[in-house]
């Protein structure tokens, strides 16, 4: 089939769970393809690469796009020569591509031409430039650990100085490496390094069997793990050919709006904190700790880590529980609006909130900004309404919108969405069909499979290969991080240097997620 | 003013007692001397390093200072520098990435100083292994006192293993 009046001939995939194209195509037809998306105002999902060369004869390595189109996930093939691999520089039409073009570039060698940034992303010099771990034939290896000399832009000029942050940073917080040039406190601009905590979690993958996978598809980035497990579990689904059980897939949605209830009042908290109010802080955390101890004891985890698992979950949910989470939101609610009232009552608060940090809703569509980031700038981007799988197709989620792009804004997002996600816990709780909670999912040879669900913070998306003998051959885990982090960059111009850590606190981003 | 204090009074005090040290948990005999541990109570800096970890031991640290566990109440306080700090809190595995930090980190705490491995992977490597990115457990890259396994140990956990790097040998004093 023909999408976006282009000639190439897409394959529609037998993938239940996400509506999914596919096709291979030359360099000129991607690089069209994508210019027509992005006129289009599609966005890019993710990008990787993959080695190709042990298929036999002819084959060597593989550039995969995958694009979110109205009809639904589209992901484009460009075969990559044997030797000195190279792809077109897809930056100028997508310039969220960029850091993932590097990743492709460090893992599998393969380099993106023209002007394109060639500089190290996920390579810290802690191994040798002509080590590609994605490579079949890259041994298991360990090197020494070095400094590494980052070519970061430079800005000059008079009174301009800069401030080296990280990866240590002062808080509780994952690493990463800002660098900001300033004039006294202005923020010029900042240069985000990021990498640090690259675990080779891809490489990690390779030969696990399908549920093995899931564990570790869980702890890519801890305070996503259900969005992640059940993206993984999609994948592992469609290579499988399994639907999970109805009940399955609602008692799915109802760990994942748990999820985004919990990270957006810790969050709230922290945003209350980095403007001076520790009574938010105090305020949400305890709410927030309230939900994670009735995780812990309905469904035995936290976090709800590994409770998703290919083919289904592996905790139900009976009447007693059920009424003690409708309770449970009753409270919730209750607080919320109390809390909400003073924070929106709070003259210092919004002093701080508002205008900080801005990204314009011009601003957020050139850079592609997606989830929650790109909803307070006026982004329409949330999977649960725009693609929805099984129960939101039933549950009908409203989308959180805001268009000041400012701290204040993605706060009221947040506010917004911990209320909506209260209403859809309601409806899960009343509509959840009775049955069984999994079916057996047996790997298959050589099959591939999509996973894309909406997480807290925006669409996170797996890719999952499997080799002759059913192991894992391939999996890519997509955060939905890599295209946000870049507007940060954005948002802090001209701001002062002491809003840095509410800015950064108000966009929550992931390094272990992109660092992978 | 009056709604926050409104809802401050509502609140109450929700913190909890706080649980015993787990001794099991101590990797090396205890290195501070009695009479040390003796002035130093329970007060205690804490500067918490992620060296790789995949952020759920990060949200459970968190959870440390939340009203329920009240961790600061015990005079344990954490710290933005290594400079200020007397123990160490890392989670991992240590990325390769982040093994010239975390030593720099480590060297640049003050002597006595103490380590606490945080999580199965803080541990063992965990799921992540030891690779051509991955150092594995801390105790491959700095000397570890006291290791606290789970995914992600829980604030409970956490607490029992903090305190047993800052309590008397109870178990060793009787051996002897």
């Amino acid at each position: 089939m023909k999408l976006l009046n282009q000639t190439i001939d897409f394959e529609a995939l037998d993938n239940p769970a996400v509506t999914s194209y596919a096709a291979r195509v030359n360099a000129g037809e991607l690089l069209t393809f994508c210019a027509a998306a992005r006129k289009a105002k599609r966005p890019l999902v993710a990008l990787w690469g993959s080695d190709e060369r042990d298929r036999g004869e002819g084959f060597g390595f593989a550039l995969h796009t995958a694009l979110d189109l109205s009809e639904g996930l589209v992901c484009l093939t460009l075969p990559l020569a044997a030797e000195n691999p190279s792809f077109p520089d897809l930056a100028p039409i997508y310039p969220v591509a960029n850091r993932m073009q590097r990743a492709v570039m460090d893992t599998i060698g393969a380099m993106p031409e023209g002007d394109a940034d060639r500089r190290p992303w996920l390579r810290h010099a802690n191994w040798p430039a002509d080590f590609w771990p994605l490579r079949n034939d890259a041994k298991d290896a360990q090197f020494e650990a070095q400094n590494e000399d980052y070519a970061f832009v430079r800005v000059e000029g008079d009174g301009v100085h800069e401030i080296a942050v990280g990866p240590i940073h002062a808080g509780i917080i994952e690493p990463g490496h800002f660098r900001f040039s300033v004039t006294g406190e202005s923020v010029l601009r900042l240069e985000q390094r990021l990498g640090w905590t690259h675990k080779g979690i891809e490489r990690r993958f390779k030969g696990m069997g399908l549920s093995d996978g899931a564990r570790l598809a869980g702890r890519v980035s801890g305070d996503s793990t259900v969005a992640y497990a059940w993206a993984y579990a999609q994948a592992a689904e469609a290579i499988g050919a399994v639907t999970p059980p109805p009940r399955a897939l609602w008692l799915r949605a109802l760990l994942l709006e748990r999820e985004r209830i919990i990270n957006h009042l810790g969050d709230l908290g922290y945003l209350g904190n980095d403007v001076a109010l520790a009574f938010g802080l105090m305020q949400f955390m305890r709410l927030k700790e309230d939900w994670v101890r009735e995780n812990a004891r309905l469904f035995g985890h936290r976090f709800m880590m590994d409770r998703i698992v290919p083919g289904g979950v592996s905790v139900d949910i009976d009447e007693d529980g059920k009424r003690a989470i409708a309770a449970q939101c009753d409270v919730l609610e209750g607080e919320l609006h109390a809390l909400k009232d003073i924070y929106d009552d709070h003259a210092g608060l919004q002093d701080r909130f508002l205008t900080t940090g801005r990204i314009t809703p011009q601003l957020a569509e050139t850079l592609g900004v997606i989830g929650l980031a790109g909803r307070a700038s006026g982004q329409c981007w949330d999977l649960r309404c725009n693609h929805p799988c099984a129960p939101y197709d039933q549950l009908q989620p409203h989308m959180q919108l805001e268009h000041n792009g400012d701290v204040a804004a993605r706060a009221l997002v947040r506010f917004g969405e911990v209320k909506a996600s209260l209403d859809l816990v309601r409806k899960i709780l009343r509509e959840m069909p009775d049955g069984d909670i999994r079916s057996e999912v047996r790997s298959d040879a050589n099959k591939r499979g999509f996973g894309w669900i909406e997480g807290w913070r925006g669409d996170i998306f797996v890719a999952l290969e499997t080799g002759s003998d059913g192991k894992i051959r391939r999996c890519h885990c997509h955060d939905p991080s890599w295209q946000i982090w870049p507007a940060l960059e954005h948002a802090i111009i001209d701001n002062i240097v002491p809003d840095f850590p509410l800015i950064n606190k108000s966009f929550n981003l992931s390094y272990a997620g992109p660092d992978l | 003013m009056f709604p926050m204090l409104r809802q401050i009074f509502r609140t109450g005090i929700v913190s909890e007692p706080a649980p015993d040290a787990d001794e099991t948990l101590r990797a090396t005999t205890q290195r501070l001397s009695e009479v040390m541990l003796r002035q130093l109570g329970r007060a205690l800096v804490i500067r918490q390093i992620d060296a790789g970890s995949c952020n759920a031991c990060e949200q459970e640290i968190h959870a440390l200072s939340n009203p329920y566990y009240n961790l600061e109440a015990l005079g344990i306080k954490f710290t933005a520098s290594p400079r200020h700090a007397d123990l160490l809190l890392v989670t991992g595995p240590v990325a390769k990435n982040m093994e010239i930090a975390l030593k720099r980190a480590y060297d640049a705490t003050p002597e006595p100083k103490l380590v606490v491995a945080v999580g199965d992977c803080g541990c063992t490597g965990g799921i992540f292994g030891e690779s051509y990115a991955c150092c594995g457990r801390i105790a491959n890259v700095i000397p570890v006192d006291v290791s606290i396994p789970g995914c992600p140990p829980t604030p409970l956990q956490l607490m029992q293993g903090i305190l047993a790097a800052i309590v008397p040998e109870a178990m060793q004093e009787e051996k002897v």
